[in-house]
């Protein structure tokens, strides 16, 4: 049975954990942005903040990432479902482009600029949603992409942990020395990373040309 | 006294004194401007003209020494209602990129929750006012040359109609055309606005030629303020040497 067939034949469950797939990335990428696009403003309000939450965040992405799934499995909750566990750890690796991007974008707005509407009476409120974050918005969307990607392709391990996704077949296929089962789940996993990547790149590149105009 | 119209001076510095991390950058300054008056600071970089204008729309706070707004205390002024209250201009404009020349114009009206109609005919006006085609309302600031750029931060700065107005090297960044054209404007203009004006600068043309009065500084103190007219007669060593420096024009004839 070669890869084509093998796809057809399973196409319901290649679905399935496709979906499951997008769900653990989506949601991991998402729970990152909410946390890490805040840290990475409140580093640049309070600039002793910067070097410990981006350090911490460097440190996470050296774990490596089945030890991580290990670490988190004992922990209350979270341990319970594979799935809770896999966006959780998924989500901590996501936070360190996205802090890192958000910090530099905002820190490359011009500083005349920040000036000037700070001397034309915008509040800290204002200055930051009417000029800072819409200046730094390619280079937040740059983050939330590298973050997309590298969620898409870390979700194959979670697996592991019985989470699910397109994972699943990887380790199935290895078990079974099965390439084509292999097959099935990593060229999925590579097409939605790859279209991730696209889409959020057209995103940025929106952006950046709106900026540029500017 | 708190009522402003009773009070003569716009603007205010009662000995001021400003240091950051112990470096005094200024000293001991007093100077006083009048509504309808333009003093100019003149001075080289680092003379302490910059801090001089932050220290009005309370950028900086003084370390020594009281500035006053409208009689007012710049420490007591709520800082965004005084900033508000206080057109700000500097080089090449400071305009927001992502903001088109209408946008950034009604900056301060749209902020103040000015009435749409209101802030749109306000624009119009003051794209007539510093003499820009109503075409451009829709531009971006990347898309204008430099002195249209000028101008729209010159209109921004007016917008809210604020009693005073600081430039900081307004038209430094301008060819030596365009520039004198502004400054003619610009001077015909505050004719006509009356409004309190400190206009920073190192260019003793430029000075001469907006100022009522002219303030030099140095090393954070104040050299001499002096009627624009007398100015170019006095004895001070420092001025001397402006005037010397300004007037090496060479001879083509």
């Amino acid at each position: 049975m070669n890869f084509l067939q093998f796809m057809m034949t399973n196409r319901q469950q290649v679905l399935d954990l496709t979906l499951e797939h997008i769900t653990l990335a989506g949601v991991a990428t998402l729970l990152a942005a909410l946390v890490g696009i805040p840290l990475g403003i409140l580093i640049t309000r309070i600039p002793q903040l910067s070097k410990p939450v981006l350090g911490g965040a460097n440190i996470i992405q050296t774990i490596p990432s089945l030890a991580l799934f290990g670490f988190l499995l004992p922990a209350p909750w979270i341990g319970e479902r594979g799935s809770r566990l896999a966006i959780l750890a998924l989500a901590l690796y996501a936070l360190l482009p996205l802090i890192r991007n958000t910090y530099a974008g905002i820190r490359s707005v011009d500083p005349a600029v920040v000036e000037a509407g700070r001397a034309m009476g915008l509040t800290d409120r204002q200055l930051l949603f009417q000029v800072e974050l819409p200046l730094a918005s390619g280079v937040i969307v740059a983050g939330v992409r590298i973050a997309t990607v590298l969620s898409i392709g870390l979700a194959t391990i979670a697996a592991a942990i019985g989470a699910g996704g397109l994972g699943e077949f990887i380790f199935r296929g290895l078990a079974m020395v099965n390439n084509q089962v292999i097959l099935a789940g990593a060229v999925p996993a590579a097409l939605l990373a790859l279209f991730a990547d696209f889409a959020l790149g057209r995103i940025e590149r929106l952006l950046g040309t709106l900026r540029l105009k500017s | 006294m708190t009522d402003a119209s009773s009070h003569e001076s716009a603007i205010e510095f009662d000995h001021v004194s400003f240091r950051l991390n112990g470096r005094p950058l200024l000293q001991d300054l007093v100077l006083s401007v009048k509504q309808g008056e333009t003093l100019v600071l003149l001075g080289r970089s680092g003379s302490g003209k910059t801090t001089t204008l932050k220290l009005i729309n309370r950028l900086l706070l003084p370390t020594a020494g009281e500035v006053r707004v409208n009689g007012r205390r710049t420490a007591e002024w709520d800082p965004i209602r005084l900033r508000r209250s206080i057109g700000y201009v500097i080089q090449d404009g400071g305009l927001f990129p992502h903001f088109t020349v209408e946008r950034n114009i009604a900056l301060v009206p749209r902020i103040e929750n000015w009435p749409r109609a209101r802030v749109e005919a306000r624009v119009r006006e003051l794209l007539y006012t510093v003499g820009l085609s109503e075409d451009l309302a829709s531009r971006y600031p990347s898309q204008l040359s430099g002195g249209q750029r000028q101008r729209v931060g010159v209109a921004r700065a007016l917008a809210a109609d604020p009693p005073i107005l600081i430039l900081d090297e307004a038209f430094g960044a301008l060819d030596p055309i365009t520039r004198s054209e502004m400054q003619k404007e610009f001077r015909a203009l505050q004719q006509r606005m009356q409004k309190a004006v400190i206009f920073v600068t190192h260019d003793l043309r430029e000075a001469l030629l907006l100022a009522d009065r002219v303030a030099l500084m140095e090393q954070g103190r104040l050299v001499v303020d002096l009627p624009a007219a007398e100015f170019s007669r006095s004895k001070d060593p420092l001025v001397r040497a402006y005037m010397e420096a300004f007037s090496g024009l060479p001879e083509t004839r």
